[in-house]
């Protein structure tokens, strides 16, 4: 079903070492019940993200940064260029690779905090979080553990912890997620405004895990609209206005 | 379970090439291809008469191809032509290695026996003869289903239509099959109920490493169980990928429709 992309040599010929890297990569998307109108997305986006570092996508609202974040994780298909990502180590194409290989590279690579969690019926917070690190093939028991602590660490209140998200509030609801996204230890994790809907403390917990996660060599490529968060994590901005189908004359 | 199921990946547990099913001069599925690998989930989706159920009911083997072929690992790791099978090994395959949940439990249970006897019967099929072990088991399984163990000598008949779904669940599930075929699971059954019974299905497939072919008309279902999924129109399949990519991306104008159909709450 996929059409296969032809590599293309981008402007900037020097190989970009990262453990993510962007190239040329467009998207839009044709609107076949609106008789096949194009919706021009981003096009000609380059850029890499090293270990230890977090990459921010600036720009404004529309301009396609949750696209771009959403290409990566793999739930948005790519109209040209490549997502290069080093998986079980082996550089891999995510823009053509097999579905198979993208569950694959999700749970043993590329970790994904979404906007909004997409609570699954009776399952408890406790069990929604825990979820990726079980998958990852940690104990159970331990998998529990690990969350309870990163849920106390986010001040989620702890008679919360066994009842299923579907009632909690959108802060609530946006930690556990967080929760969900941070615990298992991935080379590379995206961040889709995970502070959005957070009071300053946790704001700060969570900028503080950022750093962690730096620390420990993770890649992070991330959304944040609030700009004290945003200052306080990122090592550079990238301003993807600049990848417009149309760009604006300056 | 998750190591296990990357190491088996290597060999796909069932290979469908070419799958062709006519009815006299109509379509049922035409030129269908996938494969399934040991672990996972795959949704079939498409309007009624796209075919979906005559793919599923060829795939199990219950309805004769017209050409193509399908190919299953047997346990011990050959692949196998399904339609090359006798009608004893294929009988033997279904009541062993594979379950079928039909939308209507009454399809899959016996409704004159008593819910023990269901689920104790596929038991009985694998060769198992201790009456105390039978019970037991069958015991054990209504609980993992949610049934109250009192209800195990009541017939299906007494039971609410969420009650004998699962029931027929359990009865399918009994004999640790290594794939399990769905048509509908949560057809005609209230929404709460449907939860209930995605959750519990969910559950299991995961604890178990099974892997499932569900058919299902409804997106929602598709997108909570389901990694990978196809998309059938008229027989054919026109659209297959990850499930929310599928969902979040889609690319033939029929799965748009499909998509923006869907009524937000």
């Amino acid at each position: 079903m996929t059409t296969p992309v032809l590599s293309r040599a981008t402007e900037t010929a020097d190989p970009m070492p990262g453990v993510l890297v962007l190239d040329d990569v467009t998207k839009s998307f044709t609107l076949h019940l609106r008789d096949g109108l194009t919706l021009p997305v981003v096009s000609g986006v380059g850029f890499a993200v090293r270990a230890g570092e977090c990459v921010v996508l600036g720009g404004q609202s529309g301009a396609g940064k949750s696209s771009i974040l959403k290409m990566v994780h793999g739930s948005y298909g790519v109209v040209e260029g490549r997502i290069l990502v080093m998986h079980d180590g082996a550089q891999i194409d995510l823009a053509t690779a097999d579905p198979r290989i993208v569950l694959q590279v999700r749970r043993r690579t590329i970790g994904y905090v979404s906007q909004f969690l997409r609570a699954i019926p009776r399952v408890s917070a406790l069990d929604v979080a825990a979820e990726p690190l079980i998958r990852a093939g940690v104990e159970p028991g331990t998998a529990r553990d690990r969350t309870a602590g990163m849920f106390a660490r986010l001040n989620l209140p702890e008679r919360l912890w066994s009842l299923p998200p579907a009632t909690f509030s959108g802060g609530e609801q946006q930690r556990v997620n967080i929760a969900r996204g941070f615990l298992p230890d991935l080379p590379v994790l995206l961040l889709d405004e995970p502070t959005a809907s957070l009071d300053q403390k946790n704001r700060e917990v969570v900028v503080a895990m950022i750093a962690e996660k730096k620390q420990a060599g993770t890649a992070l490529l991330g959304i944040f609209h609030d700009a004290d968060v945003r200052d306080a994590v990122a090592d550079r901005v990238i301003d993807v206005g600049r990848f417009a189908e149309s760009p604006v004359a300056a | 379970m998750p190591a296990m199921q990357d190491m088996a990946a290597e060999q796909p547990l069932m290979s469908v090439r070419d799958l062709t099913h006519m009815y006299g001069n109509r379509t049922g599925c035409r030129d269908v291809g996938f494969d399934l690998y040991p672990g996972e989930v795959l949704a079939i989706v498409g309007e009624s008469g796209s075919g979906k159920t005559t793919l599923l009911n060829c795939i199990a083997a219950r309805l004769q191809r017209t050409s193509g072929t399908v190919a299953y690992q047997m346990r011990d790791g050959r692949m196998q032509d399904l339609h090359a099978l006798s009608e004893a090994e294929r009988r033997f395959l279904a009541r062993t290695d594979w379950g079928f949940v039909h939308q209507n439990p009454a399809d899959g249970l016996r409704m004159s026996v008593s819910a023990g006897a269901n689920v104790g019967e596929r038991l009985m099929a694998v060769g198992q003869r201790h009456y105390g072990r039978i019970r037991e088991t069958a015991t054990d399984w209504l609980g993992r289903v949610e049934i109250d163990h009192d209800r195990i000598d009541d017939r299906p008949g007494t039971f609410s239509g969420g009650m004998r779904q699962r029931l027929q669940i359990a009865r399918n599930l009994v004999t640790g099959p290594r794939l399990v075929f769905m048509d509908e699971p949560t057809g005609g059954l209230d929404v709460s109920v449907q939860a209930r019974l995605l959750d519990l299905l969910r559950g299991l497939v995961d604890d178990l490493g099974l892997s499932a072919v569900v058919v299902t008309h409804d997106l929602a279902v598709a997108r909570l169980l389901s990694q990978r999924m196809m998309v059938m129109k008229n027989g054919r399949v026109i659209e297959t990928g990850l499930t929310d990519r599928v969902l979040d991306d889609p690319q033939a104008p029929y799965t748009q429709l499909l998509v923006s159909s869907i009524l937000q709450v």
